[in-house]
């Protein structure tokens, strides 16, 4: 039987997006955009899909993508169609918390999950950009009880077994899990595909499917928020820059490495 | 769950010794106990702890508990997080700190996840709430544009700080402190993802994370070959040379020179950055640096906004001089 990958996604702000652009919202808790600057799917999310499509070119796969959140931006949050995937499950319900808590967006995951089915391999972005939490996949392997093996740079499956190039910081490890088991792929796999007009077309035609709160059979417990967050706060920047002027740029070479000499640092 | 008592550090030993997160976390963990009942513990997990323990009291622990069992020489992560969740269940403390590590990253959400509690992740600063009594901290959100005052709601109360943002407590060689061995029943079939290779990249000089003065390059540099000119820079100061996540993903140089949120944490007396624009995702990476040079033609960039010296200038104009200046230093 083909193997079945699943991947995780999050829509989230464009973390390119100018600071100017972004303020703190009224209740002092949320980051708020201009409506005419989309969310995207999150890099890293991306090149977990890559990971998952590089499996179907290779063995033949079957690749599931699902995303939780309280609303969606259904052009942007189909782009892994467009890049190849076969399914979209949305998980939308304006019940569902705006996922900065990782336990209740885990809990999500691990339900939706096991409503899809049986499945080979989860694959999830090793982060996501607006909170770099890099922790819903942990809790999210924690929660299935399967094999974890966080930050690939390569993913295969060999048999019954997904073999993973796991960076660490001098180089990598290659570690080796039972299927079904959990990876979290880094930028280091390579650039996620642009979608070709094929599949573009295909996704056009697809239709995610949706599941709320209800279908997920979640109580109120388990959207109740582990980690609140009380405030957010715009950083205090200190110091200020002292421009080394010069006539050109060899003169402010030198210029530079005189100051830093005198301040002893060099 | 309960409430506990004390603030527990999950600690790392490596090479026979203790870490330096650790001492780092004692620091953090003491200043928590002003408004805290309880004792700072350090829980120690892995192979010939004796030492570190040692090093552990001398840091500030009150006490040290260790699960040490030959199957963690390694830190196995599965092996780990049983030997920690025994641990738990002994000292149950009200406040677990741990370090942001490569093995933090990874045990710290998974232990969270087994104790079923919240956890302050990537924090810069932890305090005990007045009003509330509750443990709070500061964060960075969208890569750094925002903080954040994230609170736990549960008990444990958990966070994982960033590295090198405590200064260590210094150490009292006479301390005394009691060492507790935790009898945990470990079994090498618990081991789910088995490490069958360890592949390492030789380099040469002085490693990112502990150097005194690094040198980087980013998108600015146009291409691998300026990276040599950084080197010989690097050489003559004793410096090591980084990178940033744009120089990596364009594959001009190796994913363990990156710094920043997805790289490695450096905090040098002086960081040199040649045409890197200072996204807030490299920034994560260096703002433990005590000064930062940058050099962009871009007088917009916002490195500019952390430097504390910068050159509005082209690297090809400026860096021949600087290094010359500096060989003749």
């Amino acid at each position: 039987m083909a193997l079945h990958v699943i991947v995780t996604a999050k829509q989230v702000i464009d973390p390119d997006m100018p600071l100017s652009a972004m303020r703190i919202g009224d209740d002092a808790r949320q980051v708020v955009t201009p409506a005419a600057l989309p969310p995207v799917v999150n890099g890293f999310d991306e090149v977990a899909v890559e990971a998952a499509l590089r499996l179907k070119d290779g063995h033949g796969a079957k690749v599931t993508v699902v995303s939780v959140g309280g609303q969606f931006n259904l052009e942007i949050i189909k782009k892994p169609l467009a890049m190849g995937a076969d399914a979209l499950v949305l998980c939308q319900d304006a019940a569902f918390p705006d996922l900065s808590d990782s336990m209740v967006t885990a809990r999500l995951l691990t339900a939706a999950v096991r409503k899809i089915g049986a499945f080979d391999l989860l694959l999830c972005g090793r982060q996501a950009s607006d909170w770099d939490n890099a922790q819903v996949p942990l809790l999210l392997a924690e929660m299935l009880d399967i094999p974890c093996i966080p930050l690939a740079q390569k993913v295969e499956v060999e048999q019954d077994r997904v073999v993973v190039e796991q960076l660490v910081a001098d180089g990598y490890d290659v570690v080796d899990a039972a299927l079904p088991a959990l990876v979290t792929v880094s930028n280091e796999l390579g650039a996620p595909r642009y979608p070709n007009m094929r599949n573009l077309m295909a996704a056009k035609r697809k239709r995610p499917v949706v599941w709320t709160r209800a279908d997920l059979s979640l109580d109120a417990a388990a959207l109740s928020a582990c980690v609140e967050v009380v405030e957010l706060l715009l950083p205090q920047r200190s110091q200020a820059c002292e421009f080394i002027a010069a006539e050109d740029g060899a003169a402010a070479g030198e210029k530079l490495a005189a100051t830093l000499h005198e301040a002893g640092l060099i | 769950m309960q409430a506990g008592r004390g603030v527990l550090i999950v600690g790392e030993a490596s090479n026979g010794g203790l870490g330096p997160t650790t001492a780092e976390l004692l620091a953090a963990g003491r200043a928590l106990l002003r408004d805290l009942e309880g004792e700072l513990t350090v829980g120690l997990v892995g192979h010939n702890l004796a030492m570190a323990a040692e090093t552990a009291i001398q840091a500030g622990a009150d006490r040290v508990y260790t699960v040490d069992d030959a199957l963690l020489q390694d830190l196995p992560a599965d092996l780990c997080l049983s030997a920690l969740a025994e641990l738990y269940q002994t000292v149950t403390p009200e406040v677990i700190l741990i370090a942001r590590t490569a093995w933090g990253r990874e045990v710290a959400p998974r232990l969270a996840g087994r104790l079923g509690v919240g956890l302050l992740q990537d924090c810069l600063e932890v305090g005990i709430e007045a009003d509330s009594g509750r443990l709070t901290a500061l964060r960075p959100v969208c890569g750094g544009n925002f903080l954040a005052r994230v609170r736990c709601t549960g008990s444990p109360q958990m966070a994982a700080l960033r590295p090198q943002t405590y200064a260590p407590l210094t150490p009292e060689p006479g301390r005394r402190g009691e060492v507790v061995a935790v009898p945990v029943a470990l079994d090498a079939s618990q081991v789910r993802a088995r490490v069958v290779r360890r592949v390492r990249h030789e380099h040469s000089g002085v490693s990112l994370t502990e150097a005194r003065v690094v040198i980087s390059g980013g998108r600015g540099l146009g291409g691998p070959e300026p990276f040599r000119d950084l080197e010989e820079l690097a050489g003559t100061l004793g410096a090591a040379v980084g990178a940033s996540r744009a120089a990596v993903d364009a594959g001009w140089v190796p994913g363990y020179w990156q710094i920043g949120l997805t790289g490695a944490t450096i905090a040098p007396e002086l960081y040199i950055t040649v045409g890197i624009s200072g996204a807030s995702q490299h920034m994560a990476g260096c703002s433990g640096a005590k000064v930062i040079v940058a050099i962009n033609t871009d007088a917009e960039a916002p490195i500019f906004r952390e430097a504390r010296y910068g050159v509005v200038a082209d690297w090809q104009a400026v860096l021949p001089a600087f290094m010359e200046a500096v060989r003749s230093l």
